[in-house]
């Protein structure tokens, strides 16, 4: 089969091969990276070759004299199309064609296969290809010219003479040809050359990367063959339904775990306090069963949590001075000669992340290993702590990774892993635990709730000569990677926000940490950007407002020294039509941000109904994220990153009262759904700059544009998210 | 209880309560994993599967409910003309992202082509809209759908 091999990973099929990886070998190019280096050091002390029969020259390359080609992928599979980007990475400077290949997920390693942008092996920040832009084209280049050694040697000619094509060498005259898999032994015998000796492929000579290339993983994924997590099946497997304590912090008081176990198909009941979990032998009698257990909790100390209390909290807290992330001119003194003054506060809701596969995972916990079955973003922060709640050492603790069913930063967190493992340890046997989605979005660790207080100062002709910024709102950074956050200053919180795109003499941008209490906050698709170019974005267009011009040309006259975003937002606004008539109540709106990496610009259309309802019809996306690996990838994150954005920004609501959360499912935590969306346009520029990230550029964008759009079509400036369509009423 | 199904074809025993949801039957009892469990309420249409031809939503149908019915799933769609057009479009216009929610919205599109071979964009969004995708690939989803029917 070519494309993805979706059950294994190379852990599980060659395990004498990872322990080479591990100890290090002849053909092994340890990967020692370091969280500020995106440069590979390969260090690699020559010892007896263990991996007998298998070209490994790296650990992203596996060739059997059979002539199967395996890449291995160290970023995980969540919809954004990186097996394929990866994939063709890694098969462009390998010469092997992208339908002959078989993929596997890569175990936890953080030697072999850290992203060097994130420091560990994480899939997230749009940083994958940025990351391993330079590596697994490397990677690629090392076994190609190995490959190409070991056939010149054969034939005794120069390898210079002699070049690869579609898995196979040839000679000079091209009559004589060897296959990958006919040269695996002999090249896999070769010493392994530097991989920065090795010359790359110059970009005029691509022929895979940056042409529309076919997802490796569609076939399996149109027939019901891919195996996600939720899927995984093990002989003498069990079904856990879970009920979470509905208040952090709470237990379960009393259990009726007699009902329960009357349920027929219902083996065990397991009281962890923080959750019951009913085990049966499928998930229809767990369910019922945990229904007959008819829980009473005890709430604990969170029982009288409401967002009232929270908002409250953080209006308060951001009265006060926060960490500076910058502070360029005098913005105090600058704002109070100004000509003109703005003020606004902007607030941002918590989110839940709503992903299609609810939480699940399968755990097997024996007396000397953990088996792991589970999607996940972050296999070797889920792999350290398994280690740590079970007392197992690391290299007990198998973490078997698997496609996801949407990520969006929720497969960063190993909460439902190590709660799987809590009940695991119960339970004789494999047993996978299947959250409802109620417990999905009543227990997810949600975007942040923001609150932002901004002032502007604009001398005699409207350019801002002061902006001040303050972020108030919980530190996901500080709790995820405490190291990166530096006396009080979390970047994350602050990112687009301490450098927006403008030309800004005076500015202050600071932020104040409020950890709300009984909530959990983590990472959201779009993370910092998705709040702060909302506000930014949203802001600058009320400095336009109050200077008396348009907003596309406003931004262009504070962007001459930044090339780039000028580019983007010419390219959206002459593409979307801007400055052209439109009816009553409809109105466009634009945006600009760096981040990620990329440049990016959308302008959005709006109709506003005289009820307030809004509908989007057409959103415009203009996108520089340098060198690209495949452009039907970018526009269909385009496409998807606008709508996971405009849906938070028309629908997402997590709110809290009694110190539980309020929504439950997609009745009242509303999906975008078909007969909503709108056409959604992608212009990519194309440029030899570096790669930029591309799967929450979109996400991030958004929902600034269609606010302006709505401020276009209405006149009423809306400040806080989702929109409050009940203020944008007609009075006519 | 026990019950006899037939699905894609072949008669399938399982001995349950009549009250279990043919989802957890098709997943968990008979292991076919394709069909999906998004929300258990019918509110996003992963889990959508053929009964007699119509598409339901197998996680709130009780497999009571089901008697001499056909079933179809998932794995078996590509026998049907639409379901096989379906799924070709699906890779022509590369509509999957995740994928975890393409095989309830191929069956509620392999199921609108049975029923209205020449959809408009209205008859779109009836058919489609009680079907959630996440990755937003909703453009892609109504192009395809297009792409297969000819129009």
């Amino acid at each position: 089969m070519s494309g993805l091999n979706p059950e294994t990973q190379i852990s599980d099929n060659t395990a004498v091969s990872r322990r080479a990886f591990l100890q290090g070998t002849g053909l092994l190019l340890g990967f020692a990276l370091t969280a500020a280096s995106t440069e590979p050091v390969f260090a690699a002390p020559v010892l007896e070759n263990e991996v007998t029969g298998i070209f490994a020259p790296n650990g992203f390359i596996r060739i059997n004299p059979t002539g199967a080609i395996t890449l291995v992928m160290p970023m995980i599979e969540m919809g954004q199309g990186i097996y394929t980007s990866l994939s063709m990475l890694l098969a462009e400077e390998l010469e092997v064609p992208i339908d002959q290949i078989q993929l596997q997920h890569a175990p936890p390693n953080h030697a072999l296969y850290a992203n060097s942008i994130i420091g560990i092996q994480n899939t997230g920040g749009s940083a994958s290809v940025r990351a391993f832009w330079t590596p697994l084209r490397q990677a690629g280049a090392v076994g190609r010219n190995l490959l190409i050694a070991a056939a010149a040697t054969r034939w005794g000619v120069d390898p210079m003479t002699c070049r690869a094509k579609d898995g196979a060498v040839f000679d000079a005259s091209g009559s004589m040809r060897l296959s990958y898999g006919e040269l695996a032994e002999a090249a896999a015998k070769l010493p392994v050359p530097p991989a920065a000796n090795v010359k790359l492929k110059e970009p005029k000579d691509f022929t895979l990367i940056g042409s529309r290339t076919k997802r490796v993983d569609s076939s399996i994924k149109v027939n019901g063959r891919a195996l996600y997590g939720i899927d995984k099946r093990l002989p003498g497997m069990k079904i856990a339904a879970v009920a979470i304590t509905p208040v952090l912090g709470g237990k379960a008081k009393t259990v009726n775990e007699k009902a329960a176990l009357a349920v027929k198909g219902v083996r065990q009941v397991v009281d962890i306090g923080e959750a019951v979990a009913v085990v049966a032998d499928h998930n229809g009698a767990a369910k019922k069963g945990l229904e007959a257990a008819a829980i009473i909790w005890d709430d604990g100390p969170n029982g009288n949590v409401s967002n009232a209390d929270i908002v409250r909290q953080l209006e308060q807290e951001s009265k006060k001075p926060g960490a500076i992330a910058r502070n360029d001119g005098n913005t105090e003194k600058a704002l109070a000669a100004a000509a003109q003054r703005v003020d606004a506060i902007y607030q941002v809701p918590f989110l839940a992340h709503a992903a299609m596969e609810p939480m699940n995972c399968t755990a097997q916990l024996r007396k000397d290993r953990c088996d792991i079955w589970v999607g996940t973003q972050a296999p070797t922060i889920t792999q350290s702590q398994v280690a740590e709640l079970t007392g197992l050492p690391i290299d007990a603790i198998k973490i078997h990774n698997h496609l996801i069913g949407g990520g969006f930063g929720r497969r960063l967190e190993p909460d439902g892993t190590i709660l799987a493992v809590k009940i695991a340890r119960h339970v004789d046997g494999p047993v996978k635990v299947i959250w409802s989605r109620e417990e999905d979005i009543q227990h997810d660790m949600y975007r942040p709730y923001y609150f932002d207080r901004l002032s502007a100062g604009l001398d005699e002709a409207g350019k801002p000569v002061a902006w001040a910024h303050r972020i108030a709102g919980s530190s996901v950074m500080a709790r995820y990677y405490p190291p990166y956050v530096k006396d009080g200053l979390d970047p994350d919180a602050v990112e687009a926000a301490a450098e927006p795109p403008y030309a800004l003499p005076n500015i202050h941008v600071d932020y104040v940490q409020v950890e709300p209490p009984g909530v959990r906050t983590s990472w959201w698709r779009g993370v910092g950007p998705t709040h702060n170019v909302f506000v930014v974005e949203s802001f600058i267009d009320e400095l336009a407002h109050a200077a008396k011009q348009d907003p596309v040309a406003y931004r262009k006259g504070l962007l001459g020294h930044n090339p780039r975003a000028l580019a983007v937002l010419s390219l959206a606004a002459e593409k979307a039509g801007w400055g052209l008539p439109l009816p009553a109540r409809h109105g466009r709106g634009i945006s600009v941000q760096f981040a990620y990496g990329s440049y990016a610009s959308q302008v959005a259309e709006v109709e506003v109904a005289a009820d307030g309802s809004i509908k989007v019809t057409r959103i415009v996306c203009a996108i520089d994220c340098g060198m690209y690996v495949n452009p039907d990838t970018i526009e269909a994150q385009v496409q998807g990153g606008t709508l996971f954005g405009l849906t938070a920004a028309l629908h997402g609501l997590i709110t809290f009262k009694d110190g539980r959360v309020e929504q439950s499912n997609f009745h009242d935590y509303l999906p975008m759904r078909i007969d909503e969306v709108p056409v959604v346009e992608t212009h990519l520029i194309t440029n030899a700059e570096a790669p930029g990230g591309i799967g929450e550029a979109p996400t991030a964008i958004v929902s600034a544009a269609v606010n302006n759009a709505i401020f276009a079509a209405t006149g009423k400036r809306l400040r806080s998210l989702p929109f409050d369509t009940n203020s944008l009423k007609s009075s006519s | 209880m026990a019950f006899t199904l037939k699905i894609n074809g072949s008669p399938h025993k399982v001995d349950v309560d009549g009250d279990i949801p043919l989802l957890w039957v098709i997943r968990d009892v008979l292991g076919m994993t394709g069909t999906k469990f998004g929300c258990g309420q019918a509110l996003c249409g992963a889990c959508t599967v053929h009964v007699d031809g119509a598409p339901t939503r197998s996680c709130v149908t009780p497999v009571e409910s089901i008697g001499d019915s056909a079933i179809t799933t998932i794995e078996a769609i590509g026998r049907e003309p639409q379901g096989a057009a379906i799924q070709k479009a699906w890779l022509d216009l590369e509509v999957v992202q995740c994928g975890y929610c393409q095989s309830g919205q191929i069956m509620s599109a392999a199921a609108l082509l049975k029923d209205t071979p020449k959809p408009t964009d209205a008859d779109i969004d009836a058919a489609m809209s009680g079907n959630v995708c996440r990755c937003g690939t909703y453009q892609r989803i109504r192009a395809a759908i297009k792409h297969a029917a000819g129009v």
